[in-house]
């Protein structure tokens, strides 16, 4: 639990001095308790209070960096609560015993295994290269890797001589190390100090994890993810021990398992029960997943499931209400309406381009609202389409005077025709079909 | 040791009979119970666990704009309402069917109430899974078409669907003169789903005959609010809100509506896999967020959800 003002007041040295810049240790405390000041602002804090007033600072679930990603760092089990901090990492195996050729291709594939969606660029995130046991193999399966894709790495290896040979290679690009065992825990947990790089545990037992961890701590390796064997064990399972572990860390402040939990399904499970797993573990959980193998059937579906339960409940995400070009539009050029939620602005825009039809986009101001909504909420209106018709200064830009307006508000065509002069068409309900409804306009 | 937190909740989802057997005076031959958990999904280790259940959508009437790829799986049945929706207990293994008589809305082909009640003893004839009552969200014909049809289906407990803020006392009648069950639908908004429930017990419906809808959006269709307001209901249900502790329904359908979800884009992968796990990926959520009942549309997708289910309950 973090500590109350009360907790922290009992700490200070209580001489009422006001060094600190508040006059009373009772109101420091309180400021600290809030976050507001820092405790090295009081000069007569004593070096247990320090430790104390520390610990309990620090977050209850570490936020580990592997390469230029951050995994971990949540504090909530429900999104509402507040948000979900940093989104599920998806990470695909290369094994190092493949023809170099089949690794280089495969190495491509999945980098460029991503995919645009409402100006969110989401897919593969790691490539996890696991050994059969060769260090001179893997060392060079590293390099070649590193040569095909931009992603991070997982090192998948028990030897420690191995991972050094990986590490060597490509310690730079902070990989993370999979995994430290009940045999090997110290010896990777050095390296992972020596080569500042994150370090998985593996234990299928709690209680042995949390051993793990605390050999990982003592050899100061501070950056561990954990992984409890869930990518294998019956599903039921998997969910309770994910909900367990976020709770020991976010609610119990569990030091010991403060740590992101990953998924590792490179256990030979097909494609689809490897999505399945991963999508609960996306909504429930787990901050890293490797898989043994994925298709893009399955990972676009996941990516764009992964973006939901991401965003920030708090903010709803729209563009900049304004009037867009979409290809080179002249005088001539249809007017199109739609709202700005980001969503329906992207969707519309890319079917507009997929037309081939220049055409200017007048955005709506509907507060990030989708078109059904927005009119729902009253916050698409004929007024507000005319005000935005007005701000934009469209009448200026074309010739004509015609106003494309969604199908689904149909029903604002006469209203709107008598505030703008403008004659309004209804256009199609579902933006899918504008690519042949405005060809066909175009051609008259 | 490392000791195991777990929840107790003071608060516990009710628990409502859906469909009605011989010996309840229906002609089902099942009965499903909805709800009766007492923790989050699937937690069995602190709680008891609700198995949710699977049904299926026949729509009365399949228009151009359904999508291909289920007509295509589900054949030439789907143009017969009442083959399809044995084809879905049958062969597909539903638990229950979702009867959409979208038609009688005036403004498409307006089918009259009698009509759609013909149709709906027909069905219960001929298949005899649990059967949810939906109309077609045009206020004024629903409340005629639920009379008929709540009549029609006499004794079978059916689910009527949809009761609505401005639309609720028509249906709730209907179901009340017939012992049926109502779906209360709210649009992904806690202070309405509760707002409604008590509407509808102020009204005369009783608290174990009523099914919340809060409405369920699909992945990249609003999915995000949708998830957070299930799963909110859910919470404040298990807390001790009496007036949110129904179980909920989702219509997972709605993933059809994210056109991405199957438009032919080789590098999206193969359109009908990539549709099929939109719409698993969608009632996932749902089932995560508290869901207890699901109304999925192809037979793939009860077909691997059912699995995950049954993984799940362990
Ligand atoms: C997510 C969601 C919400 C979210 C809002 C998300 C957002 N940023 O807008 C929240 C939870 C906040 C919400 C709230 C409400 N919602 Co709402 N919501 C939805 C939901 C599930 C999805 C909306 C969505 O994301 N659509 C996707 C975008 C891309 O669709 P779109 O903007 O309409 O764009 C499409 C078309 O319109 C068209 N198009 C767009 N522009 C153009 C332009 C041209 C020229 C053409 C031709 C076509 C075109 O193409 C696009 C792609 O198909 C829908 C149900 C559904 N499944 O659709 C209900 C829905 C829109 N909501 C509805 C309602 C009633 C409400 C509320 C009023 C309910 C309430 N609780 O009070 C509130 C109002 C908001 C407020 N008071 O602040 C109703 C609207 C009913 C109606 N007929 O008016 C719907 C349809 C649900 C229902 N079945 O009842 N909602
Ligand atoms: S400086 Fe330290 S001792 Fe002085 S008032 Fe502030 S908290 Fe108290």
């Amino acid at each position: 639990m973090p500590m109350t003002a009360l907790d922290i007041f009992k700490l200070l040295a209580k001489k009422n001095c006001g060094e600190c810049g508040v006059p009373t240790c009772l109101a420091f405390a309180m400021m600290l308790a809030n976050k507001q000041t820092e405790l090295t602002k009081c000069p007569y804090v004593s070096p247990e209070a320090v430790q104390q007033l520390e610990s309990s600072a620090s977050p209850p679930m570490r936020t580990v960096t592997v390469g230029d990603l951050e995994i971990g760092g949540e504090t909530e089990l429900f999104r509402h609560e507040k948000k979900f901090f940093n989104q599920t990492a998806y990470a695909v195996v290369i094994e190092d015993n493949s023809d170099n050729e089949s690794i280089a291709e495969r190495a491509k594939k999945l980098d460029a295994m991503k995919y645009e969606r409402i100006g969110i660029i989401s897919g593969v995130d790691l490539i996890a290269i696991k050994s059969k046991g060769d260090a001179q193999r893997f060392s060079e399966v590293v390099t070649l890797v590193k040569e095909n894709s931009g992603l991070p790495f997982v090192l998948m290896s028990d030897d420690p001589q191995v991972v050094e040979a990986g590490l060597k290679v490509v310690s730079k690009a902070k990989p993370l190390i999979y995994a430290g065992n009940v045999n090997n825990c110290a010896a990777l947990a050095k390296l992972a100090w020596q080569y500042a790089c994150p370090l998985a545990l593996y234990s299928d037992d709690v209680d042995e994890l949390v051993s793990l961890s605390e050999i990982a701590k003592s050899e100061r390796a501070d950056d561990v993810v954990l992984d409890l064997n869930l990518g294998a064990k019956p599903l039921r399972d998997a969910l309770e021990w994910l909900t367990i572990l976020r709770r020991l860390s976010v609610k119990k402040l569990f030091r010991p398992l403060g740590y992101p939990v990953m998924l590792n399904m490179d256990n030979g499970a097909d494609v689809e029960t490897q999505a399945i797993r991963a999508t609960l573990g996306t909504l429930k959980y787990a901050s890293l997943i490797i898989f043994g193998d994925l298709d893009a059937a399955r990972l676009y579906p996941l990516t764009t499931l992964r973006t939901n339960i991401f965003t920030d409940p708090q903010a709803l995400i729209q563009v900049n209400p304004g009037l867009y070009d979409i290809g080179k539009p002249d005088r001539n050029s249809p007017v199109i309406v739609t709202s700005n939620f980001s969503l329906t602005y992207f969707t519309v825009a890319s079917d507009i381009e997929a037309s081939k039809v220049p055409a200017r986009l007048l955005v709506v101001d509907t507060e990030g609202l989708s078109v059904m909504t927005a009119f729902a909420a009253d916050k698409f209106t004929p007024e507000i389409i005319a005000q935005a018709l007005k701000e934009y200064k469209v009448a200026e830009k074309v010739d004509h005077r015609k106003l494309i307006i969604p199908g689904m508000i149909a029903m604002l065509k006469m209203k709107l025709e008598e505030l703008t002069g403008w004659e309004v068409i209804v256009g199609v309900k579902d933006s899918s079909a504008l690519p042949k409804y405005l060809r066909e306009l175009a051609s008259g | 040791m490392v000791a195991i937190p777990k929840e107790s909740w003071s608060g516990k989802i009710k628990e409502i009979a859906f469909g009605a057997t011989d010996d309840e005076g229906g002609t089902r031959d099942k009965k499903l119970l909805l709800g009766g958990e007492t923790t989050l999904p699937f937690l069995a280790f602190e709680g008891k666990v609700s198995r949710p259940a699977i049904g299926m959508e026949v729509i009365d009437h399949v228009g151009d704009d359904y999508p291909h790829i289920i007509i295509d799986e589900i054949g030439d049945v789907i143009k017969d309402p009442v083959a399809w929706a044995r084809a879905c207990v049958d062969v597909y293994g539903a638990d229950f069917i979702c009867l959409k008589l979208l038609s009688t809305n005036p403004e498409e082909a307006n089918v009259s109430a009698e009509d759609a009640a013909s149709l709906v003893s027909t069905v219960l004839a001929q298949v005899k899974a649990p059967l949810i009552i939906q109309g077609s969200g045009d206020y004024e014909k629903d409340a005629r078409v639920m009379e008929l049809c709540g009549d029609a289906a006499k004794g079978e407990r059916c689910l009527l669907a949809r009761a609505e803020q401005d639309s609720y006392k028509s249906i709730a009648v209907a179901a009340t003169a017939n012992g049926h069950d109502v779906v209360a639908f709210s649009n992904i908004d806690v202070n309405i789903a509760k707002q409604l429930n008590i509407m509808l017990t102020e009204f005369g419906v009783p608290v174990d005959h009523i099914v919340s809808d809060p409405l369920m959006a699909g992945i990249g269709f609003g999915m995000e609010y949708a998830y957070s307001a299930m799963e909110r209901i859910k919470l404040a249900g298990l807390v001790g809100d009496k007036m949110l502790q129904s179980p909920m329904i989702a219509d997972i359908s709605v993933a059809w509506s994210a056109k991405e979800a199957y438009r032919v884009d080789a590098k999206l992968g193969d359109e009908r896999e990539r549709a099929v796990f939109w719409e698993v990926g969608s009632a996932l959520a749902a089932l995560m967020a508290g869901a207890n009942a699901l109304i999925l549309r192809h037979p793939k997708s009860v077909a691997i959800t059912r699995q995950v289910v049954d993984e799940l309950m362990g």
